[in-house]
């Protein structure tokens, strides 16, 4: 790691004022992402703005046909809560795949999703169930928020406090895991809520996407039959040592059918 | 068996400090004044150095010194020798080129050694490193077996045409031809044996200190044989001799092989310690150890099986390419030739053999045993073949095996490749696994899968290894430049406590119980009163370490015969302090009895009466009990066994699970059963890492792909099943406990028999063929293929 | 450029002066001399690293000792009480859970984890729970069956 400074300011307001007019700083949350990236000294913040102490942005609770999420509340309090696994099922399942138990005690929702790692499964969760990320200073649906690969619709000093997910009528999450790293390779939500359904595919492409034709199929016939038939384009999805375009575009529609499966319980 | 001698599953004396975070591995020792060193490493596969400034490093704040290759040479630092000399089949010797601790002019790998800072702190060394600017000319590079050995293919190494350090090879060439041209039928396979990395879990460490005033050198290192190491470096690297040397392997985490070498930063720490009178520390980071650990396997081969009509096997012709690296490791040219040529025989009695070996040199990090070393390479081109050719001749696998094993009233049996089995039974360990396995009731659980919606396919295949590489003469005559023999001492303490000197270094197989369950077998004192030393070179006469499946078969046996030279000499004692006959006195737990009397002495009492000898037999013997043997093996050892497996696939996704793994194998006497039992378990954790998930991938430049655990898949709890692991047993013939040795037998054996399980499974949609790893989309693309035709 | 920290490790008040980018992991085997904790790897997989970090397992690889500032930290030298080895640990023992050891602290802090969430794991789950532990030596047969046998002597001793 090359040098920094550390602070562990106590609200969001003044984790905002010190990443203001600071260009080199980074706010650090879980640090599941962030820290191994300083370690193979592949960034070099000046200073690092730690949000653990800001009790505001930890904890899961429902308020009326929304589940509200903190930035900060690890996975594993995600896929523990009992209000969370009562409303959406599917998110708990998701949030208890991420990475391994250790990783689900540190990581953290926000930290997740400002990352954007194209292989991370909470962008599934947010674009499947139509999340909005909530800012200090605005809403974002989830849709507009995941832009491109590592990136997001974050401006400079700009902090996610937390997540807004509808309850949706049903939701399943299947996902086909690195066996290396435990990533997705490919991980589908579908979710179907107020009438309409979303199928978002994460690991395969660059960034998570919505599946049209299988939601239109779904929304018609909500059966794993429905997708099964779907075959997806292989263009533009990623390709690696583990999977190649193609394995990623059929892994798609086997695990759109399993999660469609879990979905019907 | 009493309960803490031979054959008990003691319980393991070195867990206490292991469980409490107590143990001293290399990294938790640090030294007063100690400063750290950090390697600057080559990012090109490639590349001639035009220059290499350091003076902004050395100006860099907490930097003591920043060294480069020019600073060794100008100070008389030789290069890392090779254990091995191959000659090749027309009797030239290897090309051998040189290897030094810090590259001088051209790096040859990524990872490659090119400058070490020396700082106050890790941080300030790292820091400084990055001030280096080194101006790298970009060459040609070729990073594997099919780039090195194209025509025109850029060369490692000028002195190496067409990238070759040899071509060795062994066997009756004309009468494998003669046995081909009779064949009513030839089987042929070509095979990749892909490149791995060991990954012990603990990270190589070395931590150096020089004495001025004693000019004495102490070597912590991360090594599986400290004493390997002293003569290597001492003698051939840095000019030390062995009494101004000491070289110590504490707790060390895992070996697997790659820590039995000399290297590089082990000799840059000892000479920095010197030039700077200071402690000095390297301890490699995870993504550091993927590119200068030695890797393992990395063959390409073309494998020829001829049969008759009954399907007896006439002949067998095999031709490798090994892929050596960028340099020759320390046995980097002994285990693709003579650890490997030499076991095509497997457990089959073909009587016509020729293999032959290209050793190739790349732009990748050297190749050096893995865990089995050459053996599993060799296991698994023989037993694919064999499944491969029962395919051809629509026969059962296993029957065709059956068919062609050594019968078991066959023994010794020579082979046609060099070595002679002393002894085996290998219908019994393949009739014992097909029982434990089910075998005969396969069919109703495919059938069961295929409800399931899941093909499931089972494997078989039997192996032979051979252990504790022997004897010395042979093995020099052949080209190893070391001694393979090891020594024992055993101390009797006044008080009647045993402290034991071995060679044989222990880091996870368990020495400090095994090894003191002998001492209690033939000594009877309890295992309590045994304290077994291991991996100081200041205290132990001398080994050879630990590697091969050797502690048992060479390191015990070593201790074996000490302990019978104490039984002798303390029978003597007794003899005298009984005034009896030696002859006359029997020793039976613990005790020392004149036969046919009442009149005893306890083992306490003679060593006590040797340690203060007023009553002592003087003229005919010395005071004191301790006795060294240093044993020499006339000949390999053999384990053997047969292998298992079950396999059940998603064809949607192509994922494999083992579900089901079987295993007899034939380790001769067994010490420690429940020590045995998990060095197969973890040996079988290989094999099918091997099988199913590992791989180290370089791309066409020579950039590893794989460097580090989120893209090199190691095996996890989850990707594995429980084993069913049992043991037969025929006794080794040439060494007095009868012991064959069993570290390596798990990874020999299962890759070969988790691909047939496989290619059974996929059978029915017409698949014959799959390489390693099995990653899903490798089988999803092979199902994909059948099913299109 | 460093920060002051006040923490608890294995029970005892704990104060020191760090740079930012020390890990937790280098402040305990550095600072402390509390070398049970280990390092197998630079990315968060292989889990030698395993401690407790208020409660809950963590790998003290990927934390800053900074972020450690009062929080409790238990390592495995924290577990074995009075000279007695924890049951977790006498499992391990009795069941040849390790071989060269240097994954084992790590597994022990994983397996407690484990069976805080659940006292009585089933096989599929101790190796599903172990996806951050990697072992080279035992394939893991052994590691489990200590787990399963550790929670049960735990769940006896109403540890």
């Amino acid at each position: 790691m090359y040098e920094f400074n550390y602070q562990r300011p106590g609200d969001v307001a003044s984790a905002v004022a010190a990443r203001q007019g600071n260009a080199d700083a980074l706010f650090l949350a879980g640090g599941m992402t962030l820290l191994p990236t300083l370690k193979l000294r592949l960034a070099q913040p000046a200073e690092l703005i730690d949000l653990a102490a800001i009790p505001d942005l930890v904890g899961a609770h429902q308020e009326g046909d929304v589940i509200k999420v903190g930035a900060m509340t690890c996975h594993d309090e995600v896929a523990r809560s009992a209000t969370v696994r009562e409303a959406i099922p599917a998110l708990s399942t998701l949030a208890g795949s991420i990475g391994d138990p250790q990783v689900r005690n540190r990581g953290t929702l926000g930290g997740s999703i400002a990352n954007n790692d194209p292989a991370a499964d909470y962008p599934a969760a947010l674009v499947g169930l139509g999340a909005t990320v909530e800012t200090n200073q605005r809403q974002i649906a989830a849709d507009d928020f995941f832009t491109g690969m590592f990136e997001t619709a974050l401006e400079t000093g700009e902090l996610i406090t937390g997540v807004t997910f509808p309850i949706p009528a049903r939701a399943g999450y299947a996902k086909f895991a690195n066996p290396a790293s435990r990533y997705a390779i490919v991980g589908v939500m579908v979710a179907e809520t107020g009438g309409t359904v979303r199928v978002a595919v994460t690991g395969a492409g660059p960034v998570v996407f919505r599946q049209a034709e299988m939601e239109q199929a779904l929304a018609a016939d909500f059966s794993p039959e429905a997708v099964a038939g779907i075959s997806v384009p292989a263009d533009d999805l990623n390709e690696d040592l583990h999977a190649s375009a193609e394995y990623r575009a059929h892994l798609i529609t086997v695990m759109a059918r399993r999660a469609v499966a879990a979905a019907r319980g | 068996m009493s309960e803490q001698g031979i054959g008990a599953s003691v319980r393991r004396t070195e867990d206490q400090r292991f469980l409490t975070g107590r143990a001293t591995y290399t990294d938790d020792i640090n030294r007063p004044g100690q400063k750290y060193a950090y390697i600057l490493r080559s990012p090109l596969p490639h590349a001639r150095i035009k220059s290499l400034d350091v003076s902004a490093a050395q100006a860099a704040p907490g930097v003591v010194a920043v060294f480069t290759g020019a600073d060794m040479v100008a100070d008389g630092v030789g290069g890392l020798p090779c254990g091995w000399l191959v000659h090749s089949e027309d009797g030239s010797p290897m090309v051998e080129p040189p290897h030094m601790p810090l590259v001088t002019d051209r790096v040859r790998h990524v990872g490659d050694q090119v400058a070490v800072v020396i700082a106050d702190s890790y941080f300030a060394a790292r820091d400084a490193a990055e001030l280096i600017e080194p101006d790298y000319e970009e060459l040609d590079s070729v990073a594997s077996l099919g780039a090195a050995l194209a025509d025109g293919a850029p060369l490692v190494w000028d002195e190496a045409p067409g990238n070759r350090s040899f071509h060795w090879g062994l066997g009756d060439k004309a009468a494998t031809e003669a046995a081909f041209s009779s064949a009513h039928h030839v089987a042929r396979l070509e095979l990749v044996n892909q490149r791995l990395v060991a990954n012990a879990m603990e990270p190589r460490c070395y931590l150096a200190e020089y004495e001025p005033a004693s000019q004495q050198y102490t070597l912590y290192t991360t090594s599986q044989n400290p004493h390997v190491i002293r003569l290597l470096m001492g003698a051939y690297v840095l000019a030390i001799p062995e009494h101004k040397l000491r070289v110590v392997a504490p707790d060390v985490g895992g070996g697997f092989g790659s820590k039995i070498y000399h290297y590089a930063e082990e000799a840059i720490v000892t000479w920095a310690s010197r030039k700077l009178s200071l402690p000095v520390k390297w301890t490699a980071e995870r993504t550091e150890s993927f590119v200068s650990d030695a890797q393992g396997r990395d063959h390409v081969s073309h494998a020829e099986l001829a049969l008759d009509k009954d399907g007896q096997f006439l002949g067998l012709r095999v031709s490798t390419q090994a892929n050596l690296g960028a340099y020759l490791s320390t046995f980097g040219s002994c285990v693709p030739t003579y650890l490997y040529g030499t076991l095509m025989a497997g457990v089959y009695r073909t009587p016509a053999i020729y293999v032959d070996v290209q050793g190739v040199f790349s732009n990748t990090v050297p190749v050096d045993a893995y865990r089995g070393a050459g053996r599993p390479e060799a296991s698994y081109l023989l037993e694919r073949l064999v499944d491969h050719a029962a395919r051809d001749l629509g026969m059962d696998p296993v029957e065709l095996r059956q068919r062609n094993l050594i019968p078991a009233d066959a023994f010794p049996y020579q082979t046609p490749v060099a070595l002679e089995y002393d002894n085996g039974n290998y219908q019994a360990t393949l009739a014992a696994a097909l029982e434990q396995a089910d075998y005969a009731g396969f069919e109703a659980r495919r059938e069961a899968a295929k409800a399931r919606g899941m093909l499931r396919g089972i494997g078989v295949s039997c192996y032979i290894e051979g252990c504790g590489i022997a004897p010395s003469q042979v093995a020099g005559a052949l080209g190893a430049r070391a001694g393979l023999f090891e020594v024992g001492t055993v101390r009797v303490n006044p008080t009647g406590s045993v402290t034991v000197l071995t060679g044989s270094h222990s880091h996870g197989q368990g020495h400090e119980t095994t090894l003191a369950q002998l001492v209690v077998e033939a000594l009877g004192v309890p295992l309590e009163s045994v304290e077994v030393v291991h991996g100081d070179t200041a205290q132990i006469p001398f080994g050879m370490g630990t590697y091969g499946s050797r502690s048992l078969a060479v390191g015990g046996v070593a201790l074996q015969h000490a302990l019978n030279k104490v039984v002798d000499k303390s029978r003597k004692i007794a003899a005298h302090l009984l005034e009896a006959a030696a002859d006359d006195v029997e020793f039976k737990d613990g005790n020392f009895v004149v036969a046919g009397t009442d009149r005893s002495l306890g083992f306490g009492d003679v060593a006590l009466a040797a340690y203060v000898p007023h009553n002592y037999p003087h003229e005919e013997l010395e005071p004191g009990l301790e006795e060294t043997a240093f044993y020499d093996p006339k000949n390999f050892t053999f384990p053997a066994g047969c292998h298992i497996c079950e396999v059940e696939i998603d064809p949607e996704t192509g994922v494999t699970q083992v579900v089901d793994y079987t295993v007899v194998d034939d380790f001769g006497r067994v010490i420690n059963p429940m020590i045995v039992e998990g060095q197969v378990h973890g040996g079988l954790a290989q094999g099918i890492g091997q099988a199913l998930l590992e791989r180290c991938v370089y791309d066409e430049e020579g950039q590893l792909i794989t460097g580090s655990y989120v893209d090199y898949c190691m095996p996890r709890a989850d990707d594995l099943p429980s084993f069913n692991v049992s043991t037969e047993k025929t006794l080794c013939t040439h060494n007095i406990l009868g012991v064959k040795g069993c570290g390596e037998a798990g990874t020999i054996g299962s890759p070969p028999t988790v691909i047939n399980a496989v290619i059974n499974a996929l059978s029915p949609l017409g698949v014959t063929d799959m390489a390693m790893p099995a990653t899903p989309e490798r089988v999803w693309q092979a199902i994909r293929a059948a099913t299109r035709h | 450029m460093s920060v002051e920290i006040n923490l608890k490790v294995n029970g005892e008040a704990v104060s020191a002066t760090v740079e930012p980018r020390t890990l937790l992991v280098d402040f305990l085997r550095r600072h402390l001399q509390l070398t049970g904790t280990h390092v197998g790897c630079d990315t968060s997989q292989c889990g030698a690293c395993v401690i407790h970090f208020n409660g809950a397992s963590a790998k003290s690889c990927t934390l800053l000792a900074a972020q450690a500032d009062g929080a409790e930290i238990t390592t495995v030298e924290g577990l074995a009480a009075d000279g007695n080895l924890h049951p977790m640990q006498e499992a391990f023992r009795e069941h040849h859970g390790l071989q060269c050891g240097f994954c084992t602290p790590g597994m022990l802090m994983s397996a407690l984890d484990l069976v805080q969430r659940d006292a009585d794991p089933d096989e599929a789950t101790v190796r599903h729970w172990l996806e951050g532990n990697i072992c080279r030596c035992t394939g893991y047969q052994n590691i489990v069956t200590s787990i399963q046998a550790g929670a049960r002597a735990m769940a006896k001793e109403g540890s």
